[in-house]
């Protein structure tokens, strides 16, 4: 559905989005939702960076939401990841959630309450490159790469070269 | 993993454990010591032997995770009126309760509870047998004090440690005889003959080199020396060395320490001091006591949430029941 031009083309629009709606690169805090939510992230830092011409490498991390999760009795043991925020903290400052897909929402959720417990951001923002719809809480996106409607049936892969050697999103499966 | 009964566990199920480990010691620097994974989820710490590092150790990783723990002691409990284990692991687990932690000084004692309850169990140290999260947390500590920030995924392949004293009836000793090769480590056993456990059939001691002499080891250069507390309550019936024979063979003076000056020193606790090792050993940079019990909570919390998070934990791996 997507190739790595597409995905490059809408993180440069993300990060811009997230530049305008906080007028400015001040207070900005990426954190991203391992695992590829994690590399989203970086990749936005690495953007914001060039586009700003600031260093956004000391203020991008990963915010681990396994412990958070609403779901962990009935699904096999979840591995969990590490949790890597800006020595600086939270408290007061920016923060941007960053996501492959935004699905049910309940991962966010699990975010906002791990996000609590690290301390009292000023605002929180939500940026995913797939939102899939099919939401199950009140739970919506403040910067979307790719709007792609699907069937609960369906798949959708995110590929992206850190982890799976190349940049993709894919939809498989389904009743069709 | 169903319960942790034993430390013998594939490698990658014990990196596994580690890993999630250092995600739980994490919380060891925020304000916020709390995650919800085990909310409405009740542990109870059964203990029939006195012990307040471990019990307190498994109560605060419980408590974490948000489970609610409940200490219940042999002495004062309806076992010192004459009540039977399996009496009690039913009595405790037709309250409801989701998973228990097993302190006995009868060896099996956790292996039968688990058969008999149906529910999770931890083994906290049985008798002479086992003591599976002490090594899980050696393990841990000593991955970091090696590997640092990159201990995630890592083993302790090819890192040599001497382990000392009384190995025949140290259940540490055995856990860790069991773990640390899993992990890639080259283990030797160092103790008084009498304190040597009986040879197997290859010439080995719990599957591992064994040697009399400490100092013959310490020439040797290990990576890591660990020494086990000289427990007299359980002396009775063999012949031990006097405090006197122990100190000159086999505890860790000053003047050992210099010779081996780059080796991490490791002690499950509590420490005899000037027995097992010198003060200034205990008290050095060297020295990763300290460490070791905050691994504790981590490795503890890390075992807590494989076997108690999930209704369907993932299929058993052998080893670790």
């Amino acid at each position: 559905m997507l190739g790595p031009d597409e995905i490059g083309r809408a993180l440069t629009r993300i990060a811009h989005e997230i530049l305008e709606a906080n007028h400015g690169p001040d207070d900005l805090i990426l954190l991203g939702i391992p695992t590829r939510g994690a590399h989203l992230a970086q990749r936005l830092a690495d953007r914001l960076g060039e586009i700003t011409g600031i260093d956004f490498d000391a203020r991008v991390g990963a915010l681990d939401v396994t412990m958070h999760r609403d779901d962990l009795r009935g699904r096999p043991t979840r591995a969990s990841h590490p949790t890597r925020v800006p020595a600086e903290g939270i408290d007061d400052r920016v923060v941007v959630l960053v996501d492959d897909v935004l699905y049910s929402g309940r991962t966010i959720r699990a975010a906002l309450d791990a996000l609590a417990d690290l301390g009292r951001p000023r605002a929180v923002r939500l940026a995913v490159l797939v939102d899939r719809g099919h939401r199950e809480l009140p739970i919506r996106a403040d910067s979307v790469g790719k709007n792609l409607p699907s069937a609960r049936s369906e798949h959708v892969r995110i590929l992206l070269s850190e982890v799976d050697g190349r940049d993709a999103v894919t939809i498989e499966g389904g009743a069709a | 993993m169903r319960h942790l009964l034993t430390a013998a566990m594939p490698r990658d199920e014990a990196v596994a454990l580690l890993d999630l480990a250092e995600d739980m010691h994490q919380i060891q620097d925020r304000e916020l010591k709390k995650l919800p994974a085990l909310r409405g989820r009740t542990v109870v710490n059964l203990f029939f032997e006195d012990s307040t590092r471990t019990r307190s150790s498994f109560e605060i990783a419980g408590k974490w995770l948000s489970a609610d723990v409940i200490n219940v002691s042999g002495k004062g409990s309806s076992v010192s009126k004459g009540e039977s284990l399996r009496d009690t692991g039913l009595t405790i687990a037709a309250m409801g309760v989701d998973g228990v932690v097993v302190r006995s000084g009868a060896s099996g004692a956790p292996a039968l509870l688990a058969d008999w309850i149906g529910r999770p169990v931890v083994n906290a140290g049985d008798g002479t047998h086992e003591h599976p999260t002490q090594a899980l947390l050696d393990a841990f500590a000593l991955r970091r004090r090696i590997h640092g920030d990159a201990a995630r995924g890592a083993g302790l392949d090819g890192v040599r440690v001497a382990i000392v004293g009384d190995i025949a009836h140290s259940r540490v000793a055995r856990s860790n005889a069991l773990l640390l090769p899993a992990l890639g480590a080259e283990v030797t056993l160092v103790g008084p003959p009498s304190f040597l456990p009986p040879a197997a059939s290859d010439g080995t001691r719990l599957g591992v080199r064994a040697e009399t002499s400490l100092d013959a080891v310490l020439d040797e250069r290990p990576d890591a020396i660990m020494l086990l507390r000289v427990q007299l309550e359980r002396q009775a019936g063999h012949v031990a060395p006097s405090p006197a024979e122990y100190i000159t063979g086999w505890s860790l003076t000053d003047e050992r320490l210099a010779h081996v000056e780059g080796a991490h020193i490791l002690h499950p606790g509590p420490m005899n001091r000037g027995l097992e090792l010198s003060s200034r050993a205990a008290d050095s940079d060297r020295s990763a006591v300290l460490e070791q019990v905050t691994a504790g909570v981590s490795v503890r919390m890390a075992v807590l949430y494989s076997l108690l998070a999930s209704d369907h934990p993932s299929p058993d791996h052998g080893g670790a029941r």
